[in-house]
């Protein structure tokens, strides 16, 4: 065992250990007795700051292989990953300043910063058992920062309906990764995809079909895919801002990295063709089984359709705003998920869907900021509560616009770049009638979408205000949603800029 | 030097959101200034451009892994449209000059628009014409629905979703043909070259030409017109009459005709009668000049006559389409120009000057107002404007009409022969809107006369009769002079046919 290389290859995760940790100390040793904004902006910006350093760590940290498995990646969609979660965990850190739901500030800022090592190793990690225990670090981590409004019942609502799901999409994943390990004798991705094979031709086919859709099951749950999303509405209602777009941005983008991984070892396991072509010419062609790839990518296409449908159907009728954004969110995860099911085994796919689930995430901490300006000023996050916004608050208005028309894909906005180049690499990768017809299908789910973002910017816009009052958002707040508007206007109208930086990690 | 048209309009939209509210007059003469800079840019580009062919104006990478372009290009369809576009701009900014609520967001939304419209005609790029395709959306709807007037958020609704949903099939158009192109690069000259197989096309020229088309208003997906047209402000609904529904045109046009030629071959089999998406368009097209004409008679209101007047006139452009030669495509261009000016001329009057003195469209209220004699200026701008919308000689859109039905004469005669009800009707529309609104026969009881005399309508302003006058003399010169236009029409549609299109 080498202790140095996987010190590096964790250094990124230790630092954000050690900032929790320190975080802890200042907040609770030295700035006990000061008041409650200082504590709340001392330990939000010690959060950035350790975050900061990490990305650092990031651009250092090297592979960690386990004799001849790799354990931990580097590089590539996790390197990738990793400085998305660090950033977008530092973006939602500020908008904890200004915000009144908790008296514990350090405890907050630690579980928040223990959460993105959770989310930082699953991006990174290549064996079941990494991926479980950075799962269950970012899982249990979110049903804290879930129920952190302690005076708020909607909260503790919110976190037991989520900790009741997640358990019970964690026991599923438990379920599935004990049946790979028996099929296959291994706990590597890569390995596990080589090793399937063999085993389903010996007779182990059933059980690889339960382990992928156990998996499915579980993972379906941390990325809100229909039928296993009924805790999104909830949570993303019921928890505190900060803690809800943690979970729209951080968790999503950890959850779609650990899925780049699953679909990298089966698509490299297989696709290159040579493992086939041993099997074949040595065994004859195996009955009714090509490698789990095809499994997979058709439970994954399954699930897309399922969220596509439901995420934009349900989202139609909703009155909450937050829970609009919580069905625009299994949408958007729908989109995703069709990458997921046409993966290249080049880099083409996991390009694409990174670049859609880090905008997705820039662009939903904002929305869900912008809301919860609005919320605090009017008390509920009903769309009515949005009713004249452009007279009570027009640079938040603007700020909403932006980020409304990004989710739904209107250009020059970072939004409509994602979608187009997620479709275009689907299509690349294969242009069958299938794709084809799944891709004109979230193309038009995309066009319905746009009614349920108007119908927020109708209120904002152009019905007239009941309470004409100036709404005044936090200077903090403000700066990071203009932050992330003129984020999403930049990289939508130069899209090579961000394309050009995923692409030089792979490199 | 054309290209500037677009950073122009969308510089002036960001600064006149960022006026001041109260500043009224800015807000007025920052639109007009920056209207009037497109106007002149357009027309100077106009003018230097003949015997130009097609001129490529700004040619960079825009997305390199994707061989996507920032291309833009200009050839006489373009140019004409482009010219269009900046009168179009000038006299919509005329027109709303009452604008008071919000006119800062107005001209900044209007602005937007205008500036994507610009795009559209100027992109040189696939993805590029749609970014601006898509960038025309949203400001359309924020203009109907935050200053227009009868069931303006549903006008607006109605129209942002089906913009959207025929963006989103020429989207799927888009992600079909450049992956099936292999060709790794966005260009529209690129694809066009790029020997798309025919079984493609097929199946992507109807996808695309009907994603298109939506927006020009085609039967049987016309329906957001008329309501968006009545709901729209003045100044919108000039707009969207006169340039936004020639997007939906110039899209079947350059991207459907030109990228997808042999979509349009015949099918090898015949259904109902019909023998390739060409028939099948083209009948459409003739429905919807019959149709537009006919529910455009029975109409109460006065802008919805406009309304759907305009669904039957754009068939004119959409049949024009169809014929495929020479002088059908010309007569389709130039009808394309000759409705935005007329189509503009006659929203402002019905909207504008009509409608902000009286405050109804009801012909029925209108004809108790005996308008011809208190509103002489609107009466007989509206006399000459319906007289250019009849296709009478002299005026533009008789030359445009002409040139469509030779050329629709010329690929299936029956085609002309049922636009020739539609012509009829159009006349007599025309007539009745006249007669009704306007010279209504009732002599004026004394009661009335005095009520009259108290309530006398506020005269006729300078920016009205400016903008009559721009729009009225471009109907009559274009009508008096059509070469000024078809010296442009005529090289670049025998370029685009004999590149794409048999």
């Amino acid at each position: 065992m080498n202790y140095a290389a996987l010190f590096r290859a964790t250094l990124p995760e230790t630092i954000l250990e050690i900032a929790a940790l320190l975080v802890l100390v200042v907040d609770l040793g030295f700035l006990r007795k000061a008041a409650m904004q200082t504590r709340i902006a001392a330990a939000a910006l010690f959060g950035v700051a350790g975050c900061a350093v990490a990305v650092w760590a990031v651009s250092i940290a090297g592979p960690y292989n386990w004799g001849s498995d790799l354990l931990l990646a580097a590089g590539g969609s996790a390197e990738v990953a990793q400085v998305a979660i660090l950033v977008l965990t530092a973006l939602t850190l500020l908008l904890l300043i200004g915000s009144e739901f908790t008296r514990n500030p350090g405890e907050y800022v630690a579980v928040v910063l223990m959460a993105a090592a959770g989310g930082l190793l699953i991006s990174a990690a290549q064996d079941l058992i990494v991926i479980f225990t950075g799962l269950e670090l970012l899982s249990l981590s979110l049903y804290v920062l879930t129920a952190f409004a302690k005076k708020s019942g909607k909260s503790a609502e919110a976190a037991i309906k989520y900790y009741i799901f997640g358990g019970m999409s964690a026991a599923f994943l438990l379920f599935g990764f004990s049946d790979l390990y028996g099929a296959s004798g291994s706990t590597n991705l890569q390995r596990i995809v080589q090793e399937s094979y063999f085993a389903s031709i010996s007779g182990g086919a059933p059980l690889l079909y339960l382990a992928l859709a156990m998996i499915a099951a579980g993972l379906g749950f941390k990325v809100a895919a229909v039928p296993f999303h009924l805790w999104a509405p909830d949570t993303y209602e019921g928890a505190p801002i900060p803690s809800a777009s943690f979970i729209a941005s951080v968790s999503k983008v950890a959850s779609f990295a650990l899925l780049i991984s699953i679909g990298a070892a089966l698509a490299h396991g297989f696709g290159s063709g040579n493992q086939v072509r041993l099997v074949f010419f040595n065994l004859g062609p195996a009955a009714g089984f090509a490698g789990p790839q095809a499994q997979w990518s058709l439970i994954l296409a399954v699930l897309s359709i399922a969220s596509m449908l439901a995420g934009n159907l349900a989202a139609l009728a909703q009155s909450s705003v937050r829970r609009l954004l919580a069905y625009s969110a299994i949408a958007h995860a729908g989109y995703i998920l069709l990458g997921l099911a046409f993966f290249s085994s080049s880099s083409l796919s996991a390009e694409a869907i990174l670049y859609y689930i880090v905008t997705y995430g820039l662009t939903t901490i904002g929305a869900f900021g912008a809301v919860g300006v609005v919320e605090r000023a009017a008390g509920s996050d009903k769309m009515d509560a949005f009713l004249g916004l452009h007279k009570r608050a027009p640079v938040l208005a603007a700020v909403l616009l932006v980020l409304f028309l990004s989710l739904a894909g209107i250009p020059p906005l970072v939004g409509f770049w994602a979608k187009f180049n997620l479709f275009a690499a689907v299509l690349r990768v294969s242009a069958g009638v299938v794709p084809f017809t799944l891709v004109a299908l979230a193309v038009a789910f995309s066009a319905v979408s746009l009614y349920y973002y108007l119908q927020v910017l109708k209120r904002a816009y152009v019905m007239p205000a009941a309470d004409e009052s100036a709404i005044r958002a936090h200077p903090v707040t403000l700066a990071v949603l203009l932050l992330i508007a003129a984020a999403v206007l930049v990289f939508g109208c130069f899209p090579a800029l961000l394309q050009n930086w995923i692409a030089s990690l792979y490199a | 030097m054309l290209a500037w048209t677009i950073y122009i309009s969308f510089a002036g939209a960001l600064i006149a959101a960022l006026l001041p509210k109260e500043k009224l007059l800015l807000a007025r003469w920052l639109a007009l200034a920056v209207g009037a800079a497109g106007m002149v840019i357009s027309i100077s580009g106009y003018t230097t451009g003949f015997a130009q062919g097609r001129q490529v104006l700004v040619d960079a990478l825009w997305v390199p892994s994707m061989g996507i372009h920032f291309q833009f290009a200009a050839d006489g369809i373009s140019r004409v449209l482009v010219l269009l576009t900046g009168i179009a701009a000038v006299a919509g900014i005329l027109f709303s000059w009452n604008v008071e609520v919000r006119a800062n967001e107005f001209f900044a939304f209007y602005l937007a628009l205008i500036g994507g419209v610009y795009g559209v005609f100027l992109s040189g790029d696939l993805f590029l014409l749609f970014v601006f395709y898509e960038i025309a959306i949203v400001p359309k709807y924020f203009l109907i629905a935050i200053w227009g007037s009868t069931r303006r958020e549903y006008g607006a609704m109605k129209l942002a979703l089906y913009s959207f949903v025929g963006s989103a099939m020429v989207l799927v158009g888009l992600l079909a043909a450049y992956t099936t192109s292999g060709s790794h690069s966005t260009a529209l000259n690129d694809l066009a070259h790029a020997g798309l197989p025919v079984a493609f096309q097929m199946w992507c020229f109807p996808l695309v030409f009907v994603g298109f088309a939506i927006l020009a208003g085609m039967w049987p997906f016309h329906t957001w017109a008329p309501t968006g047209h009545v709901a729209a402000p003045t100044a919108a609904s000039m707009l969207l009459a006169g340039v936004v529904m020639k997007l939906g045109a110039y899209g079947c046009l350059r991207v459907g005709i030109g990228l997808f030629p042999r979509g349009l071959d015949p099918w090898g089999f015949s259904l109902l009668g019909l023998t390739s998406w060409r028939d099948v368009f083209a009948w459409l097209a003739v429905i919807g000049i019959v149709y537009g004409a006919l529910v455009a008679l029975a109409q109460t209101d006065f802008k919805f006559v406009i309304g759907y007047s305009s669904v039957s006139q754009m068939g004119y452009v959409l049949l024009g389409l169809m014929t495929l030669n020479q002088i059908g495509l010309d007569g389709a261009v130039l009808q394309m120009f000759s409705h935005g000016i007329i189509a503009g001329l006659l929203f402002a009057i019905v909207g504008r000057v009509v409608y902000d003195r009286t405050h109804t469209r009801q012909f029925a209220d209108l004809e108790t107002m005996h308008l011809a004699r208190r509103l002489p200026f609107a009466a007989w701008s509206f006399v000459v404007a319906g007289i250019a919308s009849m296709g009478l000689p002299g005026f533009s859109g008789f030359v445009a009409e002409l040139q469509v039905l030779v050329g629709a004469w010329r690929a299936n005669p029956w085609w002309t022969a049922v636009s020739g009800i539609g012509i009829l009707v159009g006349i007599a529309y025309i007539w009745r809107a006249l007669q009704k609104a306007f010279f209504s026969d009732a002599l004026p009881s004394a009661h009335e006369l005095e009520s009259e005399q108290a309530h006398k309508f506020s005269p006729i302003t300078w920016p009205e009769i400016a903008g009559v006058a721009l729009l009225g003399m471009c109907t009559l010169v274009v009508g008096l002079y059509p070469r000024i236009l078809l010296d442009q029409i005529e090289p670049a549609v025998k370029a685009l046919l004999a590149g794409g299109a048999k």
